[in-house]
């Protein structure tokens, strides 16, 4: 019988791979570090749902320009106010720490300055989130908390279904997957709100999905091969014999994630495009990562 | 064999039709009979898809113990005058009270807090010369208690609010300790909305101080005396300007006792809109009784602290009806009455966060979204046809049944559908193919040692198993925590993924197999196109 074989019958060394890629890896990793230390101290592009502040997505029917648009609310009292164009629409994204007060909504404010300023072209907007301070800090240690507690839940789940050292394997894969997106994320500049720890944790899912296979596949093989087979040898064989499915699963994904990042528009091209970029690097680390940890591991303690 | 493929099949015919029936309302409105047996419920879109206001208010709790304080205070002085405590200093700090009095004085005034003040509770007595002072406290778990009512106070008055302003579908609910949640779908005008939710509408009625106000030129305000401010909107240019007014700080009557309250038009106030209220007997009693105590005064009508109108008192009004005019337009004046009937709410809030979504933003949302999930789809199944055939098109039913199946679930269980709940659906189809992944690359491994067809498909299905049910378990995991620490949407999406996840264990292990199975059985082909 014939099939379609993205992979034909392969045979690559991945352990022999393992200091290479235990070298970009650590680079991810760093990355990551950085970007967590950026966000702990608020230096990282985070958006009003953790910071506070006030987010406005404003439409105009005819064309304005960003630098006019950011000279009026200077003028009108809006300092400190971040402004991004979606581009071909007339439409803007503006951000401030201002929140809503007593007296006044920042939204009205922004609206009155609007109406005075750009008469011809009438602006309206089209939506608003304002989000007090208190509740930032309260979601940012809410999503901090959501990812520690399935994180030990997924290693438990592990442990018990296969031993402690895969366990902790998978779980170190996991944190690698979560601290490289993070880390891109900050190097790329890209906004990071609740949708993103939401792509994160759909990422450390998909991750683990992608280990528990290669696991499951290395289980199998050192049951089924000789006990004297050496462990790098199974490794290999295991990661060899699940890769087109790995590639397949992985491309079917990335296709319908690919999807939403053409065609699903603002909101949610920036969670389709973690989830993108999650993707790639779970796959990359339940190969490159998991497998080799377990292996470096028993190197050691013989 | 034929047999169990028979009952599998009926089974995932049975599950078909059902969500089929709950789908349905989404794409056409049952009609007549069908109308009556079937369910008619459509599937409910979220904020940022329907487009609306979600508010999370926040009951300053600081103040309302304060407030409460203050009042306690109050009457605790009243029961001492009306019992004949002599006091020589009477101080309130924070949540205690200092009373100075002579030592023989004790008892009356311990009688008085046994009988009237229970919830006080005595604390330290220390001598200050010939007098003592001594401390009482309120009780920190009735301070709980009356934070706990307020809150739950202020959703019910908030309810009703929105209830009588006329919102379909609005949620309100309390959450955490202090914060009430308020979504309002569809809403317009998101100010008029604010305002009606977020207005505390403490009504308070106080005397003008006539004689001060002579003397005052700012500066120090008369002992027992406060300024606010007067609002009026001249009705021409409709210019709002605001004054200051000196007011005796006691209340004479507040907005507790009122009945109700209408929108009237005409009589002594031209054609412009007013809100006519009315108190109960006890209210009607007080009024009765300021108004006949102050013929020629003037009588300030206070909302939070703003003066609407400090109408002269022209004679003696009993029966308890007042009006409030203050230059109203008419949604103004609507809002107003509807805030006054459903009663103050117990402490200011504080808006903490508010997000309103435009209706087009939110129909752009979903016509996104949807072209989205139709391309993905059909990269998705074309992709599983092309790698694996036939046994791709067989993935692909499975797959079509995976999101019949998720859209009824979720229209049953009336959940929320939102953004990302959508970009769960698209991630579910990328995902969902997984299982047939799995079990074909093994249905490969087989076939390629030689296996027969029939043992090879047998062979992939059971070994895959294992692997399938570990994977579903873990995204299970994330999802489920999800579920419980995120908001709106992304509750939406949690929803969506573990009910996706759910269903894929089903039409993967389920769906297809029983196709393979009827397939082999009834061809018994010699080989597979996988």
């Amino acid at each position: 019988m014939k099939f379609v074989e993205i992979t034909k019958k392969t045979n690559i060394d991945f352990i022999g791979f393992r200091y290479k890629m235990l070298v970009l890896s650590c680079i991810l990793v760093l990355l990551g570090i950085v970007g967590f230390v950026m966000i702990s101290i608020g230096k990282a592009n985070l958006s009003v749902d953790f910071t506070g502040g006030t987010q406005l997505q404003l439409g105009f029917s005819k064309q304005v320009s960003i630098g006019d648009l950011r000279k009026a609310l200077i003028s009108g009292g809006v300092d400190d106010v971040q402004i991004q164009e979606i581009s071909g629409k007339n439409e803007f994204f503006i951000k401030t720490k201002m929140i809503d007060s007593d007296k006044e909504r920042v939204q009205d404010k922004i609206n009155a300055i609007l109406n005075n300023e750009f008469k011809e072209t009438g602006s309206r907007i089209l939506g608003s989130n304002m989000v007090g301070s208190t509740v930032g800090k309260q979601l940012k240690r809410n999503a901090i908390i959501a990812i520690a507690i399935s994180l030990v839940c997924i290693v438990i789940y592990i442990a018990w279904r296969f031993t402690f050292i895969f366990g902790l394997a998978a779980t170190i894969a996991t944190f690698h997957d979560v601290l490289s997106i993070l880390g891109i994320f900050y190097i790329l500049n890209m906004e990071m709100n609740i949708l993103f720890i939401t792509a994160v944790l759909t990422i450390a899912g998909y991750s683990l999905t992608d280990t528990v296979v290669v696991f499951d596949r290395i289980r199998e093989n050192m049951a089924k091969m000789k006990s004297k087979t050496e462990l790098g040898t199974v490794i290999n064989r295991s990661v060899n014999e699940v890769l087109s499915r790995t590639l397949v699963t992985s491309i079917t994904t990335l296709v319908a994630v690919g999807a939403i990042l053409v065609l699903g528009g603002k909101v949610l091209f920036d969670f389709s495009l973690a989830l993108f970029i999650g993707i790639v690097v779970g796959t990359y680390s339940s190969v490159f990562v998991a497998s080799p940890l377990i292996y470096m591991w028993r190197q050691r303690v013989r | 064999m034929l047999k169990s493929i028979k009952l599998r099949a009926i089974l995932i015919l049975i599950f078909l039709v059902i969500s089929v029936i709950y789908c349905l309302p989404n794409v056409i409105e049952p009609q007549g009979v069908w109308k009556k047996y079937l369910p008619s419920d459509k599937m409910h879109l979220g904020l940022d898809l329907k487009g609306g206001m979600h508010l999370l208010l926040e009951l300053d709790t600081v103040k309302l113990v304060q407030n409460i304080a203050d009042r306690k205070f109050n009457a605790f002085k009243d029961a001492m005058i009306r019992d004949g405590v002599r006091f020589l200093g009477l101080d309130a700090k924070e949540n205690a009270f200092l009373v100075t009095i002579r030592p023989e004085q004790k008892e009356k005034l311990y009688n008085i807090v046994g009988k009237e003040f229970s919830d006080l509770k005595a604390g330290t007595t220390r001598t200050e010369g010939e007098n003592i002072v001594v401390e009482f406290l309120m009780s920190t778990k009735e301070l709980e208690n009356i934070k706990d009512n307020a809150v739950n106070q202020a959703l019910e008055t908030i309810r009703n609010r929105i209830d009588q302003f006329g919102v379909s579908e609005p949620v309100i609910v309390k959450q955490g300790g202090n914060q009430v949640l308020v979504q309002l779908p569809g809403i317009e005008d998101s100010q008029r909305a604010l305002e009606l939710v977020g207005k505390t509408a403490q009504l308070e009625f106080k005397l003008v101080d006539e004689e001060g106000s002579a003397r005052y030129t700012g500066g120090s305000v008369p002992e027992g005396d406060e300024v606010l401010t007067l609002k009026s909107r001249n009705k021409e240019t409709g210019i709002t300007t605001t004054t200051p007014i000196l007011l005796k700080k006691q209340t004479l009557l507040s907005g507790e006792l009122l009945t109700d309250a209408r929108v009237k038009i005409g009589g002594e106030f031209g054609n412009e809109p007013y809100v006519a209220i009315e108190f109960n007997s006890e209210g009607a009693r007080i009024f009765d009784k300021i108004t006949a105590e102050n013929v020629g005064k003037r009588i300030a009508i206070i909302l939070d602290n703003t003066v609407y109108s400090a109408p002269v008192v022209r004679e003696r009004i009993t029966g308890g009806k007042a009006s409030i005019t203050g230059g109203f337009k008419m949604d103004e004046a609507k809002d107003l009455a509807i805030v006054l009937r459903a009663g103050a709410l117990p402490a200011p809030v504080k808006v903490t966060q508010n997000i309103t979504i435009g209706p087009t933003l939110g129909q752009d949302s979903i016509k996104k979204g949807i072209q989205a999930a139709i391309l993905g789809a059909v990269l998705v199944l074309a992709f599983m046809i092309y790698y694996y055939r036939l046994s791709g098109v067989l993935a692909n039913l499975a797959l079509f049944l995976n999101i019949i199946y998720l859209l009824g679930a979720f229209t049953a269980l009336k959940a929320t559908m939102t953004l990302p709940g959508i970009a769960g659906i698209i991630l579910t189809m990328g995902m969902g193919v997984d299982s047939n992944v799995l079990i074909f690359e093994r249905i490969r491994e087989e076939l390629r040692i030689g296996k027969t067809v029939r043992a090879a498909v047998d062979g992939g299905y059971e070994k895959a198993w294992v692997t399938i049910f570990d994977s579903h378990v873990t995204t299970l995991i994330t999802t489920f925590i999800l579920f419980i620490f995120g908001t709106g949407s992304i509750k939406g999406f949690a929803v969506t993924l573990s009910i996706g996840v759910i269903i894929n264990l089903f039409t993967a292990v389920v769906g297809s197999k029983t196709i393979f199975d009827w397939i082999l059985m009834k061809y018994k082909p010699r080989s597979l196109s996988i």
